[in-house]
Formats: C-alpha cells, structure tokens, sequence
C-alpha cells in the first residue's frame, strides 16, 4: 500500500467496510488499525500498522438543511461529489484542498487548509459535529459542546483517535461558480509575501512560486486572489452559465514517465511559460471556473506517475511571520542550488488552527514536490533544521520522512494529545505507519 | 431542484446499478420511489439520493421472493410510475447450485420468477393507463448457457424472453418494454474480481444507458451497454452446440 506520492510502500491488509452499521465490530476487533479515505495524503498517514480500513464504501450523503445550509455525510462521501450536487444549487464547501479527490473524512483527520485559510480557517472550523467510533467499537457524537477533547483530537488527528463515521458540516452560499480573480506579479520573495500580506482581504489568495529563479528575483512569484463572482459580475461577461458544470477535459497518465524527462531544463521551461502568461493576465481581473481556479492538477488524473516509478515526496512547512523572509528564502536558496525540480512551490498565509495536532498556526507555509533520490533525503533534512529552528513544522497529511525529532519540536500539543490516545484506548487500536514512525 | 412531475420506480435500490440509476433519475428532476427488500438500508440510498439532488424520494419495503404481496404492492404504489426499472439479482454460487435445490431455486426465483411476475404486472397497469416504460435488466449470461454459470443464465434466459414477449403483446399500447444487458459492471459484487477494462462498465455508465433509452427513447428495446458485447454474443450464440460443449468459456 502506498500514499499518494507513492514512497513509502508498506504491507497493509486492506479491509472494506460498505456500512455504518459494521464499522463498529470492525474496529472493535482488531489492533494496528487506521483509517483510508481516497489516498491522497502522500506519505504513511493513511496506511495502517496492520490493516486498513476502507472507508470509500461510507459514501452516502445523509441529509442537507437549506435552512442554514447545513450538510451531513458518511465520512467516505468524496468532495467531488459534494460539489457536483451543489455548486448547480448555489452552495460551496466552506474550506477545499488543491484537489477534490479527497473524501470528508480526510479532511477532517488532516484539518485541510484552503486558499481562504487566512479568513475562515480550516476545514475543522466548519464542522458542527461528527460521529466517531472508538476503540472499543463505541459510536461518540462529538462536537465543540459534546466530547470536545474528543472533538479537538480528532481534527487534524490523521485517523489517530478512532474513525469518522459520519460528519455535519456548514457550506458556504454562492451566487455563481465563477471566481473573480486577480494576479499579482512578484519579482522576488519579499514582494510575494507583502502580496500576500495585502490581499488578506481577499476571499482567496495564493502564490506560486517559480522554485528555479535564484539571486534577486529569488521567489519570483504569481499571486492569484479570488473571490466568487457575483452575478452582477456575471453579467458582464455574455454567454457564462451562471452554475457551469463543467469546464475542461481531463485526461489521465497511463504509464510512468522516466525520471529523466523532470529536468532542469524541462522545469524552467515550463516555468518561465507559465510566468509569462500569468504575468499577461496580471491586473486585469478575469473569471475562472472553479475547478480550474481551486483543482488546477485534478486535470490530469494520475499526475503522481509523474514522478516516475520510484515516487516522490512533498515537503510542506509553516513558520511564523517574523522571520518568514529570511528563513523561506533560506529554504528556496538551497532548493534553487541543489537543483532539484519542482514544477512550482506554492506560497501562502496561515491562520491558526484549533485541533491539537492541527498543522496551520499563524504564518507562511511553503510546500514543493521533489523526486525520491538520496541526495534529497539529506536536503530536506537540512530544510527542516531551518524551519524547526524558526518555530516552524511540518504538515502531516504530506510527510513520509520527517525525524521524530522535528515533529516533537514542531507540535506543542503532542503531549495533550498522547494522553487522550492513551485515555480513551486509541493508542493500542488505531496506529498508522506515520504514527510508528513518528513515535505518536 | 423543481421537480418535472415524473416519477420513477426502481426496484432493487440498494444495488450499485440500482442505486447510480435512481440518482440520474433524479438529478433530471424526477421523483423517486425506491423499493428493496431491507428497509433501512433503502432508507440509507433514499437520504442520499433527496440530500444530494433535493428530489422527492419515498421508501417501500418489497422482497422479491414474496411474490403473494405484489398485486398490494402494485395496488398501493401512487402515483402510478411512468417508468419502473427492476435491477434486482442474484449471482447465487454455481457450485452450490449444482448440489442443493434450494439455493439453485434461490437463483432461479430472484432473477426470473419475481421480477417478471413484478414487472408482468405493473405492465398490467401501465396498459390500462394507456402509458409507461418498463425497463428489466437482464444478463448476457442469459444469451447462452455456460458451464460456469448457466442456473443464473437460465433464470436470466427467462427473463429476456418474459421481457420480449410483454413486449410483443403490448406493441401499439402506449407501453414500452426494455431489456438491458449490462455485460460486467465494477460494482461491490465484482470489486475483487479482475475484469476486463473494455468489457467493464461503471454503475453510472449503466444508469445513463438506461435513461437514455427509457426516456431518450434513443438505442432499440434491447441494450447491450457497451454495444461490443453485441457482436461479440453473437458469435458466442453461433457457435455450435458440439463445439460448444466442449469449450470453457
Ligand atoms: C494534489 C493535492 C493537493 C493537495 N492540496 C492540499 C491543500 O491545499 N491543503 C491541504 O490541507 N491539503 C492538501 N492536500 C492533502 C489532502 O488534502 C489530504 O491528504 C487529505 O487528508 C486527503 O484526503 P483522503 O480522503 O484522500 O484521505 P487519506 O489520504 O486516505 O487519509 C488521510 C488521513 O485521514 C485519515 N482518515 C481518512 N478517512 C478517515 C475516517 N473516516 N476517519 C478517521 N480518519 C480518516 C487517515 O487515517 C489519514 O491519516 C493535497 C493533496 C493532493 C494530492
């Protein structure tokens, strides 16, 4: 079994589970067990110590409340299909990853982040109340009022507190399914984050970061702002469906591409095409349709067979504001120099986040994909000697390699969150390999 | 969602096939009403379906084995549907089916005898209205008896041939009768077996066959879903009986 970035691999029984009502005997049943939504955590996080449970087959919705446009779900329902049935109805999810192959569960147990991060939180913010079941099979309701220790544990516990059954979340209302986007161009890293700074107002807001620029125009980057389009913004643009379905194609990859083709030379290519059409757009506010502007990967299905065979691995940090400057260019430096391409890294503004082990806390996170070699393991580790030195951690949805001593460092809930594992049993039942690995 | 004031009958819910066929149905603005032997699991599809598309959806709890509660049934169902689809089957165990009567009964009866008796009679009441589309998903199992599998494939036979002749008999009546044969589907039954990509349908690729024949009126009153299968059961049926028996397919 192996995550979304394809290293590691480990032997893991994988057990499907097609009903609610079986989870509980499932779980009481055995020990070294954790929970699978769709994969797309990269590393171990959803790969168990000795089994793994499916949770994909959970994939009913239960019922939604236009009153105040609260939404309950099985905890396998996939975002996917939570946006098909209701950007058509005027409702977004309140907090979307990069891509909407992740199921509710998932993102729960990873707290995800979006790009409105800065303004509305995680994904955790939004959730009312879930159903968990524990070790010992019992169902808990749990919400900020109802086993809140519970509550807090779980969000962005990654699957280490017992199994979601069910989750009631809020969505946000929408008048339209367009985005109405800005670019910003930034010659360098300090530009970026001032950006970044300054459209804290914004809805939306990301950088990407061209990772292969060096010297001045270190961290030269796009910023992209959004908001949902209004209607009378709408209006303006003839012949835009105001709930448009569908905007592209999507092909997938059916074989792995050698390791050869992600060069250097291919990686700034690409990048400097990209920088420059971006920077065209630059001022002018457009309308983009929101699978584009929020799953631009999702596009190409299977795009981790990029990386070849061998897989790879993506390293995602936050650090607080103060020193963001220094450290994130210390950090893109070696990048640059160690030659290592990553198609893009992308930038973006934290708020704090409420689950103990939850990976946001105010400041700037930078994440960036790079091929498995040797030489990279010793890279990152030299990375993350920055960013713990900085105060900064590592997010877990994403990690396959990190020591367990810059996850101690980096989390300063870990000891709250051992005892509850430890209070409520989870500790001998639920144990991923990420969990091994990081001793939790 | 404004609903068209349509509604649909989908007998056998809680079926992958069932399940991705009463959500197209809906999500085109129909009502539905979803019928299944377990209750609360058809429940479960029910809340699903109305949570994800904002149609009317009622439950009737119905097992296809209890033939002597169909005319109640049929009698109770308002409105009248315009369309009833009836994906209810059995796969049952070959092997098992060999050695005892009750399970090759078992078979025989899920997929024959209840839904042509069902069907038989809610084409009953779709002539006197003068209207309906009645849809029965049958098997190319049933194109030819194999030694793999022929209790599922004779009950299956059964059905086609039910199917064909109400179809005969109600030609000109304002009601119209569908045989669909899905080929392999990637569904719960299957998830472990290794089937072959270009002969394998998803749920959904099933669900919108149906609904564009049943209501696109588009494709003939027998259906193939993916139309390679068509051919290729031709040649299965063209094989001679002493050559056939003597090969494992
Ligand atoms: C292209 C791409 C872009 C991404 N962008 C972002 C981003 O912008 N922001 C962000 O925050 N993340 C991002 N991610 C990470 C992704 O959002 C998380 O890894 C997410 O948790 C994956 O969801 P999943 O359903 O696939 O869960 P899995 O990967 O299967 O599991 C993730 C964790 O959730 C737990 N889990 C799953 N289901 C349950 C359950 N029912 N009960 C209890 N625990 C459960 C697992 O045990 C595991 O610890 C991105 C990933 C990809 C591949």
């Amino acid at each position: 079994m192996e995550g979304w970035g394809r290293y590691p691999r480990h032997e893991s029984q994988a057990i499907d589970c097609w009903l609610p009502a079986a989870l509980a005997g499932t779980v009481a049943s055995r020990t070294g067990l954790i929970g699978r939504g769709n994969g797309r955590s990269y590393g171990d996080a959803a790969i168990g110590e000795h089994s793994t449970l499916m949770c994909r087959g959970l994939s009913r919705m239960r019922r939604f409340d236009p009153a105040n446009a609260t939404l309950t779900v099985e905890a396998g329902v996939m975002l996917s299909d939570i946006l098909r049935s209701f950007v058509p109805r005027g409702y977004f999810p309140p907090v979307v990853p990069g891509t909407k192959f992740v199921t509710v569960g998932g993102m729960i147990a990873s707290d995800v982040h979006g790009k409105n991060h800065h303004r509305d939180g995680g994904f955790g913010d939004h959730v009312i109340e879930f159903k968990l079941v524990g070790a010992g099979g019992e169902v808990l309701t749990c919400s900020r009022t109802h086993n809140p220790e519970l509550f807090f544990a779980t969000v962005g516990g990654m699957g280490m507190t017992g199994i979601v059954e069910e989750a009631t979340f809020r969505l946000r209302p929408i008048e339209s399914g367009w985005i109405a986007q800005e670019t910003i161009v930034a010659e360098n890293l300090g530009e970026a984050l001032k950006a970044l700074q300054q459209t804290e107002d914004a809805t939306y807001s990301v950088a990407w970061i061209d990772t292969l620029s060096q010297g001045a125009s270190l961290g030269r980057s796009l910023i992209f702002a959004g908001e949902h389009a209004t209607l009378d913004q709408l209006a303006g643009m003839p012949g835009a469906d105001r709930f448009a379905a569908k905007n592209a194609g999507r092909f997938s990859l059916p074989f792995d591409l050698p390791q050869w083709l992600l060069n250097k030379t291919s990686v700034a290519a690409f990048n400097e095409l990209y920088f420059r059409a971006g920077a065209r757009k630059a001022a002018k506010s457009s309308l983009v349709h929101w699978d584009r502007y929020f799953f631009p990967l999702d596009g190409i299905l299977e795009w981790n067979r990029l990386y070849g065979r061998r897989g790879f691995l993506q390293h995602q940090c936050v650090v607080p504001a103060e020193d963001a400057l220094p450290v994130l260019s210390g950090i893109l430096d070696r990048f640059a120099r160690s030659g290592k391409g990553s198609f893009l890294a992308v930038l973006k503004k934290l708020g704090g986040g409420n689950g103990l082990l939850s990976f946001p806390s105010p400041g700037y996170t930078l994440a960036l994909d790079l091929p498995v070699t040797q030489e990279v393991f010793r890279l990152l580790d030299e990375i993350d000697e920055l960013v713990v030195k900085a105060g900064g951690r590592l997010y877990l949805a994403k990690d396959a390699r990190q020591s367990r001593q810059t996850f101690e460092a980096g989390y300063s809930r870990l000891a709250a969150f051992k005892e509850l594992r430890k209070v409520t049993g989870a500790d001998r039942h639920f144990n991923s390999r990420l969990a091994k690995r990081l001793g939790i | 969602m404004k609903g068209i004031g349509k509604t649909l009958l989908l007998i056998g819910a809680t079926s992958d096939i069932g399940r991705a066929t009463a959500l197209i149905y809906a999500e085109a603005g129909w009502d539905v009403l979803l019928a299944g032997r377990n209750r609360s699991a058809v429940q479960r599809e029910a809340d699903d379906i109305s949570a994800r598309t904002g149609a009317n959806v009622l439950v009737h709890e119905l097992d296809i084995l209890t033939t002597s509660r169909f005319e109640d049934f049929v009698g109770v169902v308002s409105p009248l549907p315009d369309t009833a689809v009836c994906v209810v089957g059995e796969l049952g165990e070959q092997s098992r089916a060999e050695r005892e009567l009750e399970h090759a009964a078992m078979i025989m009866r899920t997929n024959f005898e209840g839904p042509a008796l069902l069907l038989g009679l809610l084409a009953e009441s779709f002539a006197a209205r003068g209207s309906g589309t009645i849809v029965g998903i049958s098997s190319v199992a049933g194109d030819r008896g194999r030694a793999s599998n022929y209790v599922y494939g004779a009950a299956k036979a059964g059905l086609t041939a039910f199917l064909s002749g109400l179809r005969n008999r109600l030609s000109g009546s304002g009601v119209r009768v569908l045989t669909v044969k899905p080929g392999f589907v990637r569904t719960r039954m299957t998830n472990a077996m290794k089937l072959p990509p270009l002969l394998t349908a998803e749920p959904r690729e099933v669900a919108q066959r149906i609904f564009a024949v049943a209501e696109g009126g588009r494709g003939g009153d027998v259906v193939y879903v993916r139309p390679i299968w068509r051919p290729l059961m031709t040649v299965i049926r063209s094989i001679p009986e002493p050559i056939f028996k003597r090969l494992r397919l």
